[in-house]
């Protein structure tokens, strides 16, 4: 917990623009993120913040946003329930909406899976990546986070290729996720991918790249960057 | 119990991020629809999540829609509650509560504009505002947003997707911003200091 404040604490002041907290074993271990952690991290943080892990109803939605995120990001529970996407939509509005995809190459083919927080219950969800941004984005999704799983963890940059053509067929927000390593793969996706926001964690985690240095790097290189 | 600000309670959920901003300026906050505490209140704001056919309805119930226009201490608007000080809005073809001339209307989407709009966006403003004090020109504020108010004469920043609209706003005591300063880092934190010590 105290690990966790602190690097709140730290992504705010380098000027990160919006913190994503994830719950990953919350939907394997078939529970929601825990409140009073979001309500701690809401409290100190003056950016964005959204909030996933487990998030399985209107009701936990709701008490996730009371407590002090602004949006909130489902993965497994909407894969299991897609209707939950329109529900959330209707009642809180698509900007506070997110979907969270977590996508695989297979020989060519992207597939969606589920559970991923949990090595032993992660499963292939049997749809493809492409229809279920489109059907999600119909349903009310107001932003998308897709973690390419082939890339994720191991810093040989992101999947352009993948994240190109999702951006071609969604018109909301993406955010790319999985493969961060330098400062270069954050303009390459930027530049070549078309992303609206590059999200990152071991290389802040473990101040690889420090984002103050990383930004100033890519308004360098004339991407737009909040300074 | 006296605070520095009253927020006007409209239903919406995301209030705790203002309340949290506002204690970490040191400013105390009570959430009331009641016209008396609103009234003896040194500052108002009034937030905004949702539609604005329901917010206004929500303020009609509370009779806040007749109380709201006559206050004379500072009153900051957020996002929708901004486009509420106007005389109103395209969304639901809403009434507003009229101090401000000028109309919300929906933003068009395109490809590379997606609607809401969502994110970082730098705002211009005008020739040094109170409200302005201490911020940069460009600096960047973070927006979420389907509707926007057209540069006014009340219009002291301003901002720009696909069309300029208004980010910020002034018109004697009562003020908006169209952005969340609460979640806009240090500038909105300037900007809600500003609110609380630097206006009158």
């Amino acid at each position: 917990m105290g690990d966790i404040l602190g690097l709140a604490e730290r992504y705010r002041d380098e000027g990160a623009d919006e913190l994503v907290f994830y719950d990953i074993t919350a939907s394997p271990d078939g529970r929601s993120v825990d409140r009073s952690w979001v309500n701690r991290v809401a409290e100190i943080l003056d950016i964005p913040f959204c909030v996933a892990g487990g998030i399985r109803s209107l009701q936990d939605a709701e008490e996730v946003l009371n407590f002090g995120a602004d949006k909130i990001s489902i993965n497994s529970p909407a894969l299991a329930c897609p209707d939950l996407i329109n529900e959330l939509a209707k009642r809180f509005g698509s900007q506070c909406v997110v979907v969270g995809i977590d996508s695989r190459d297979e020989e060519g083919v992207y597939r969606v899976y589920q559970n991923t927080g949990d090595p032993d219950k992660t499963s292939q969800s049997g749809r493809e990546t492409v229809d279920w941004v489109q059907e999600a984005e119909k349903r009310g999704a107001g932003e998308f986070v897709l973690n390419c799983m082939n890339q994720d963890g191991v810093r040989q940059g992101y999947d352009i290729r993948q994240l190109s053509l999702v951006r071609d067929n969604c018109t909301v927000p993406l955010i790319a996720s999985g493969g961060a390593g330098t400062k270069e793969h954050f303009l390459d996706v930027f530049a070549q991918a078309r992303v609206d926001g590059a999200l990152a964690a071991s290389v802040f985690h473990k101040q690889i790249i420090e984002i103050g240095e990383l930004k100033q790097y890519l308004a360098g290189q004339n991407i737009e960057v909040r300074p | 119990m006296a605070v520095d600000v009253a927020i006007i309670k409209g239903g919406g959920a995301n209030i705790a991020s203002l309340r949290f901003a506002l204690e970490r300026l040191g400013a105390t906050s009570m959430l009331t629809t009641d016209a008396g505490q609103i009234r003896s209140a040194p500052r108002v704001i009034l937030p905004g999540v949702g539609a604005a056919e329901d917010a206004m309805e929500k303020l009609h119930l509370a009779e806040l829609d007749t109380v709201i226009p006559t206050l004379q201490q500072p009153l900051l608007g957020i996002c929708l509650g901004m486009q509420l000080l106007f005389d109103g809005s395209e969304e639901d073809d809403t009434r507003c509560l009229g101090m401000i001339a000028g109309r919300a209307r929906l933003f068009e989407a395109s490809d590379d504009r997606p609607v809401p709009h969502m994110g970082w966006n730098s705002v211009q403003k005008d020739n040094a505002p109170a409200l302005l004090e201490g911020i940069d020109n460009n600096a960047y504020f973070y927006f979420v947003h389907s509707y926007a108010v057209d540069v006014t004469p009340a219009t002291i920043g301003t901002a720009s997707y696909g069309r300029d609209f208004s980010a910020v706003v002034a018109q004697d005591n009562f003020m908006g911003t169209q952005f969340h300063p609460e979640r806009s880092g240090k500038n909105g934190a300037r900007l809600l200091q500003n609110f609380l010590t630097g206006v009158s």
